[in-house]
C-alpha cells in the first residue's frame, strides 16, 4: 500500500524530499537535516552509532597536546622497533640478527602460549591495521584447543588504504621482524602456520619477503621444530592481484581461498570459521612485526609510551604538501604539528599555509587547521575529535589543495574499488563521487549538499564490510568542515560551453558529469 | 519492520530519482558481473549500457578504439583496466586459442601448490593467473584462464570471476610496457595528473589506450601504497614490475624514453633520495643501532 502511493508520487514527478527551502540560509537547513536525521531514528531507521558526531565538550578536551599531563614525541633511537626503516642496512638474516632478531626467540616460544598472550595483553598494543583492536584480547578468541582442525594465522599485507605505506618499509627493510613475529603471535594462538597475504602490486616487496622465508626456513627459524623450541610453525606467503577490498579481513580469507575478495557476514567471526574453515585470525604486518620485541623488552617498555590505552610506538607515514615527505616511526600520542615539523621539515609554505589534514587514511575524517594544531596522535584523542588514528597515514593538505576535488578523487577510489556486492555501496559510492564531481566545478543546487549528506548516511552502516563507512566519513567531513566553500562554489557557478568534449582525457575521473545535473 | 522498509525505500527513492539519472552510464557490478565473459551474443546488451560505446564502436571490434575504452575505464570502474569486461571473440583470443605452462612455470606451479592445503588448490588461482598472464605476454587469454582451471580443477566460471575482480588481470592484449600511474589523492596532490598528461603524451597514446608502436599502455590506477614517494607509477611487464617513485613529468618522460630505447631504467625514486626517507634527509636512525637485548625471561616465570 505504502509503495504502490510511492510509486504514483515517483511517477508523477512529485518531490519526496525537499531539503532546503527558497530562502532559507544553509545552516538552516543543516540544522533540520540533523533534526531529519534524529526523527529517521525514531522511526527506527539505523542512524549509526559511530557517525563522526560534532563533540560534545567534555570539561576537559583531552584530545588537545596543550591539556596533556606530559608532552609525548621525540622517540630516541634506542626505543625504536624499526631499526633499518629506511633500508640502508642489511636487510638479509645477518643484518636482522645483528639488531636483534631471532635473539632468544625459542625461548619466548618456550615460556608458552599463554605467557605469549598475556604478555601483548600487558603492553596495551592496539592493531595496527586501522580499527585499533587491542591485540591480545583479540588473539584471545583463538580456541584453546583444537577440536581436530588446525589454526591459522594471516597477516594481513594487503596495504591499499591511500597514504599509508608502512608494512612496505617493513617487508623491504626488516622483513625478519615480521617472520619472527609470525612464529611468535603464532604460538600464541595456537596456529600451525601463517599466510602472509601480499596485495599484488607489490612484487618487489614480495620477491625480499619470500627470500627472508626461504632464508629462515634454511637456518631451521621455521618450519619443523622452528628455531629449535619443539613447535612446527610454516609461513607462506600469498598474494592478491589488486584490489582494496582484501584488505577487509573476511574478503582477505575468501581471496585467499581463490576466491572474489568479497567479504562475508559476520559472524560466523573468523576466529571460529576463518579460513578453510578453520579457526583464523588476521592481523596486521605491523602489529605482528612488533611483537618479538614487546616480548624481549618487556611489556611495560611499550607500555610506558604514548597515552593511557594508546600505548607504544607507531609507523607514521606523512605524504601530501610537506617539505620531507617520510615515514618515521614515533611515540603514540605525539602531537600532529609536532610529528609534521620535527620529521617533515614542517607544511609546504608554513604551518599557517595549512589547510586540512587527513590523520589516519583515506577512510578517516579530515581535520581542520586549528584542530590539527593541537591534536594528539592517537586513536582516543583523534577519536574524541571526530576522526580516526586509522592507519596513521596523514595526508597534508596546504592552501593551494582544491579540497572538494581531493575529496571527490578519494570518493572515486572508492567506488572503483567497492567490491559491489551491497547495494548501498555499490550505488551510493558512484552518486557520491558524481556529485561531488560536479561540486568540484560547482555545478549543482545548494540542496544537493544536503542530499550528498543524506546518500553518506544511507551508505553508512547499512553494508557487510566498513568499505560504506570508509567512503562516507571523508564526504561527512567535507561538508562539515567546508559547507561555506561548497556553496560558494555553486553561487560562483556559471555554465560554460562545455570544453574537451571530444577531446583526449588527461585523467579517469574526467569523464564524469556531462549530463543529469539536477532541473527544475 | 514494514515501516522501517517504507521509510527507507522512500528515502532512498527521493533520491534516487534525482541522482539515478546522473548514474546513466555507471554500470553497476552486479550487471557487470552478469555480463563478464558472457558469450559474445550476450555482450551486445551489456554494451548498450554504455552509451557511446555502442553505437559507433561494434562489440567486435578490437582493439577498442581508445576514446571508448578510455570512457568503459571512467564508467564501468574497477574493471576497466582493458576495456569492458565481456570477452569478445577475437583471432587471438578464443577459448580454442592454444595456450599452455611451460615446462618451467609447471614446475612454479608445483612450489605454489605445495603452500595449500591439497584439497584447496584453488587458493592457487591468482598466482597461477599471474604466472599465466606472464607467459601470455602481459595479458590473460581465455584459453589461458580455461587451463588455470584445468589444472587446479576448478569451475571455468570460477576462474573467469576471479580474473574479472581483480585489476591487475588485464584480459586484451595490451602494449609491452603497462604504465599505471597512481592518481588516488596523495599522489594527485603531489601533482599526478601532470603525469599522466606526460605520460599519455610521451608514450603517445590515449589513457586506457595502447601506443601504435605496441610499446606502452598507459592507465591511471588507484593507490599503489607508496604514498610518501608520490607522485609515482609501476611499470609493468612480463619480467618485473618496478615502482618509479617521486616523478616529475620531466622524469616520466625520461623513464618512457629509455624503456623506448631498450635501456635500464631506475626503480625507486628517480631523485637522490634514497628510499623513503625524506628529501631533506632522515630525522631518526641518525646512529648505530642497539644489538640484541633481552631481559630476563626467567625473572618472569
Amino acid at each position: 500500500m505504502a509503495s504502490s502511493s510511492l510509486a504514483a508520487r515517483v511517477l508523477r514527478g512529485t518531490p519526496l524530499l525537499r531539503t532546503c527551502r527558497v530562502g532559507e540560509s544553509a545552516s538552516a537547513a543543516a540544522g533540520r537535516a540533523t533534526a531529519g536525521l534524529a526523527a529517521a531514528g525514531q522511526r527506527g531507521l539505523a542512524v549509526p552509532a559511530a557517525a563522526p558526531a560534532a563533540v560534545n565538550a567534555p570539561p576537559k578536551e583531552m584530545w588537545r597536546a596543550s591539556n596533556a599531563s606530559r608532552s609525548y614525541g621525540g622517540l630516541r633511537d634506542e626505543d625504536r622497533i624499526f631499526t633499518n626503516l629506511y633500508g640502508d642496512r642489511d636487510w638479509g638474516l645477518d643484518g636482522a640478527l645483528k639488531r636483534g632478531d631471532w635473539y632468544r626467540t625459542k625461548d619466548l616460544v618456550h615460556m608458552g602460549r599463554d605467557w605469549i598472550i598475556n604478555g601483548i595483553k600487558a603492553s596495551g598494543l592496539r592493531g595496527r591495521g586501522g580499527a585499533g583492536f587491542p591485540s591480545g584480547l583479540k588473539y584471545s578468541f583463538m580456541p584453546k584447543a583444537s577440536d581436530g582442525r588446525p589454526s591459522y594465522l594471516v597477516v594481513n599485507a594487503d596495504e591499499s588504504e591511500p597514504g599509508t605505506c608502512k608494512d612496505r618499509e617493513i617487508m623491504r627493510s626488516d622483513p625478519h621482524k615480521l617472520v619472527e613475529g609470525c612464529l611468535v603471535v603464532g604460538k600464541g594462538m595456537g596456529a600451525r602456520a601463517a599466510y602472509i597475504y601480499v596485495r599484488g602490486e607489490f612484487i618487489d616487496e614480495r620477491h625480499r619477503l619470500e627470500a627472508a622465508v626461504a632464508q629462515a626456513y634454511d637456518k631451521g627459524l621455521i618450519g619443523k621444530n622452528a628455531a629449535g623450541s619443539g613447535y612446527d610453525f610454516d609461513v607462506y606467503v600469498h598474494y592478491g592481484a589488486g584490489a582494496y577490498i582484501c584488505g577487509e579481513e573476511t574478503a582477505l580469507i575468501e581471496s585467499l581461498e581463490g576466491k572474489q575478495g568479497k567479504p562475508r557476514l559476520k559472524p560466523p567471526f573468523p576466529a571460529n570459521i576463518g579460513l578453510y574453515g578453520c579457526p583464523t585470525t588476521v592481523t596486521n604486518v605491523e602489529t605482528v612485526a612488533v611483537v618479538p620485541t614487546i616480548l624481549r623488552r618487556g611489556p611495560e617498555w611499550f607500555a610506558g609510551m604514548g597515552r593511557k590505552g594508546n600505548a607504544g610506538t607507531k609507523l607514521f607515514c606523512i605524504s601530501g604538501h610537506v617539505n620531507n615527505p617520510t615515514t618515521v616511526e614515533e611515540e603514540m600520542s605525539i602531537p600532529l604539528r609536532e610529528l609534521i615539523e620535527r620529521h617533515c621539515g614542517g607544511v609546504r609554505g608554513g604551518w599557517d599555509n595549512l589547510l586540512a589534514v587527513i590523520p589516519g587514511g583515506s577512510s578517516t575524517p579530515l581535520l581542520p587547521q586549528d584542530v590539527a594544531g593541537d591534536v594528539m596522535m592517537d586513536f582516543d584523542a583523534l577519536k574524541e575529535v571526530g576522526s580516526g588514528l586509522g592507519t596513521a597515514g596523514v595526508i597534508v593538505m596546504d592552501k593551494s589543495t582544491d579540497i572538494v576535488d581531493a575529496i571527490a578523487r578519494l570518493s572515486y577510489f572508492y567506488k572503483h574499488e567497492s567490491c559491489g556486492q551491497c547495494t548501498p555501496c555499490r550505488e551510493g559510492t558512484g552518486w557520491m563521487w558524481n556529485i561531488l564531481t560536479r561540486m568540484t566545478r560547482g555545478d549543482a543546487k545548494l540542496e544537493e549538499i544536503d542530499m550528498l549528506q543524506e546518500i553518506t548516511k544511507q551508505v553508512e552502516g547499512h553494508t557487510i564490510c566498513a568499505l560504506g563507512e570508509a567512503s562516507a566519513w571523508p564526504i561527512q567531513a567535507l561538508i562539515k568542515n567546508f559547507r561555506p566553500e561548497m556553496e560558494r562554489r555553486i553561487r560562483e557557478y556559471r555554465p560554460r560551453e562545455e570544453v574537451g568534449e571530444a577531446g583526449q582525457a588527461t585523467s579517469v575521473t574526467s569523464f564524469v558529469g556531462r549530463s543529469g545535473r539536477l532541473t527544475g | 519492520m514494514v515501516q522501517y522498509n517504507f521509510h527507507f525505500v522512500k528515502r532512498t527513492m527521493a533520491v534516487a530519482r534525482t541522482v539515478a539519472a546522473r548514474a546513466v552510464g555507471l554500470l553497476s557490478s552486479t550487471q557487470r558481473n552478469l555480463a563478464a565473459l558472457a558469450p559474445a551474443g550476450a555482450s551486445v546488451a551489456s554494451a548498450a549500457a554504455f552509451p557511446g560505446a555502442a553505437g559507433s564502436h561494434p562489440p567486435s571490434a578490437l582493439p577498442q578504439p581508445a576514446t571508448a575504452t578510455a570512457f568503459a575505464a571512467a564508467a564501468g570502474g574497477r574493471r576497466g583496466l582493458a576495456g569492458v569486461v565481456v570477452h569478445r571473440p577475437s583471432p587471438t583470443n578464443t577459448a580454442e586459442t592454444p595456450f599452455d605452462f611451460s615446462d618451467e612455470n609447471y614446475a612454479k606451479i608445483d612450489t605454489i601448490l605445495a603452500r595449500y592445503p591439497s584439497n584447496y588448490r584453488a587458493s592457487g588461482v591468482i598466482p597461477l593467473l599471474d604466472l599465466a598472464q606472464r607467459q601470455a605476454g602481459g595479458w590473460l587469454p581465455l584459453s589461458a584462464m580455461n587451463k588455470v582451471a584445468k589444472v587446479l580443477g576448478m569451475a571455468p566460471v570460477k576462474v573467469y570471476e576471479v580474473a574479472t575482480f581483480y585489476t591487475m588481470f588485464v584480459r586484451e592484449p595490451i602494449g609491452k610496457y603497462h604504465i599505471q600511474v597512481c592518481g588516488t589523492t596523495p599522489c594527485m596532490l603531489r601533482g599526478a595528473r601532470d603525469i599522466v598528461a606526460a605520460a599519455t603524451d610521451e608514450a603517445g597514446c590515449a589513457l586506457g589506450a595502447t601506443s601504435e608502436d605496441g610499446l606502452f599502455h598507459v592507465t591511471e590506477v588507484e593507490c599503489l601504497g607508496a604514498c610518501v614517494n608520490a607522485p609515482m607509477a609501476q611499470i609493468s611487464s612480463t619480467t618485473a614490475d618496478p615502482y618509479v617513485e617521486d616523478l616529475t613529468p620531466d622524469s616520466m618522460r625520461e623513464v618512457i624514453r629509455a624503456l623506448r630505447a631498450g635501456k635500464d631504467i631506475r626503480v625507486g625514486p628517480q631523485t637522490e633520495r634514497p628510499g623513503c626517507a625524506g628529501p631533506q634527509g632522515k630525522t631518526s636512525l641518525l646512529g648505530d643501532v642497539p644489538g640484541p637485548y633481552c631481559r630476563d625471561l626467567k625473572a618472569e616465570g
